[in-house]
């Protein structure tokens, strides 16, 4: 018999802490398993956000750090340039990325930092009791948009995928979801091509993730991948928005 | 005999039920009868003769619970 999936070596034996299929879980494994893949494990530092992630230190089997809420990109930042031959990697929520931590995410970016942003999209701020992300949908209910998030007074969710392709610095650039098995694979691909493409130089790479919060959606861990296909998808379309060739 | 073999560590199973919608055999689904200590009713196997060794229940699973293995 041979083994088709078991734990990766880049994950610790920890039970994860998230709800009943949240698809954060899904979205370790995936990274575990393209740093077990890429010979990385020794390599690798990560750097955790603030937001239901804050605990992914206890999980990942590498060198891990925990940045303030939004600055992981400024300390992946400062490894990556002291320790340019290590894998840097942040993992990050919409709320610490695209809100609090816009500034630095930007920036990195610009600077075109050699790092990869695992960039994790559930259109709220899971941890804290489901407020309003920059991410989250025209219409959605929250505990800040009771009335269901509306243009003319928040505004429109941000896209940080196109919004990040467009700059320079960026070398890989791409969204894709982990609503079913085929997104799953895709998720797989994606982060390690930005993993290599990392360890090539060639700049700052991102993969955004479509992410369940079946909690804070106040749906069923079924219904609400079924919330990905049909409300996220069509405001966030998958792919690549920028590849950088050598 | 069957193609695969699936093993489950059900304690930590927390009844999402994500292995149990994409199995394409259909065979997986939640035990009523056990309430493991997470206060979950765990996964189970029902017609493990059946199972293919696809690893799509592993792929979906957000706890890691699930190992597979294929002839
Ligand atoms: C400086 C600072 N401001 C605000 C907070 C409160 N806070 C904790 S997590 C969070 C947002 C979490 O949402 P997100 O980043 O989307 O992660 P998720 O939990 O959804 O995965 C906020 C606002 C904080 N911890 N620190
Ligand atoms: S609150 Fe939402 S994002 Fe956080 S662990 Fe629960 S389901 Fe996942
Ligand atoms: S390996 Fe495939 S056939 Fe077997 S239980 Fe898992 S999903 Fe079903
Ligand atoms: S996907 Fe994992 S946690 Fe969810 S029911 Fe299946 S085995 Fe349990
Ligand atoms: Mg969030």
């Amino acid at each position: 018999m041979k083994v088709i999936a078991r734990r990766p070596e880049s994950l610790t034996e920890a039970k994860f802490h998230y709800c009943p299929g949240c698809t954060h879980g899904i979205i370790h494994r995936l990274i575990g398993e393209c740093l077990d893949e890429l010979n990385l494990r020794e390599n690798a530092i990560g750097i955790c956000p603030v937001g239901c992630a804050v605990l992914a230190y206890e999980y990942f089997n590498c060198d891990m750090l925990e940045a303030a809420h939004g600055r992981a990109p400024a300390i992946a930042t400062a490894i990556k340039r002291l320790q340019p031959n290590n894998t840097v990697f942040t993992y990050q929520g919409d709320g610490d990325l695209a809100s609090i931590g816009m500034g630095e995410i930007v920036h990195a970016s610009l600077r075109g930092e050699k790092i990869t942003v695992v960039f994790v999209n559930n259109a709220i701020y899971g941890m804290t009791g489901g407020q309003m992300a920059p991410t989250t949908l025209l219409g959605q209910v929250t505990t800040t948009s009771p009335y269901g998030r509306n243009k003319d007074f928040e505004g429109y969710p941000a896209k940080m995928a196109e919004l990040l392709s467009q700059n320079e610095g960026s070398a890989y650039i791409c969204r894709t979801a982990v609503n079913n098995p085929a997104n799953v694979i895709k998720t797989k691909k994606a982060i390690k091509k930005a993993l290599q493409i990392q360890q090539q130089g060639l700049g700052f790479t991102m993969v955004e993730i479509l992410s369940t919060c079946p909690t804070n959606w106040g749906l069923s861990p079924l219904d609400a991948l079924d919330w990905v296909e049909e409300k996220m998808i069509p405001y966030y379309p998958l792919g690549e928005f920028k590849v950088k060739e050598d | 005999m069957a193609k695969g073999r699936v093993r489950f560590f059900t304690d930590r199973c927390k009844a999402c039920e994500l292995c149990v919608k994409f199995c394409p055999k259909g065979i997986l689904g939640l035990d009523e009868e056990i309430i493991n200590t997470l206060g979950y009713h765990p996964v189970n196997i029902l017609h493990p003769e059946d199972c293919n060794g696809c690893g799509i229940c592993a792929l979906m699973c957000p706890d890691m619970i699930i190992e597979v293995e294929r002839e």
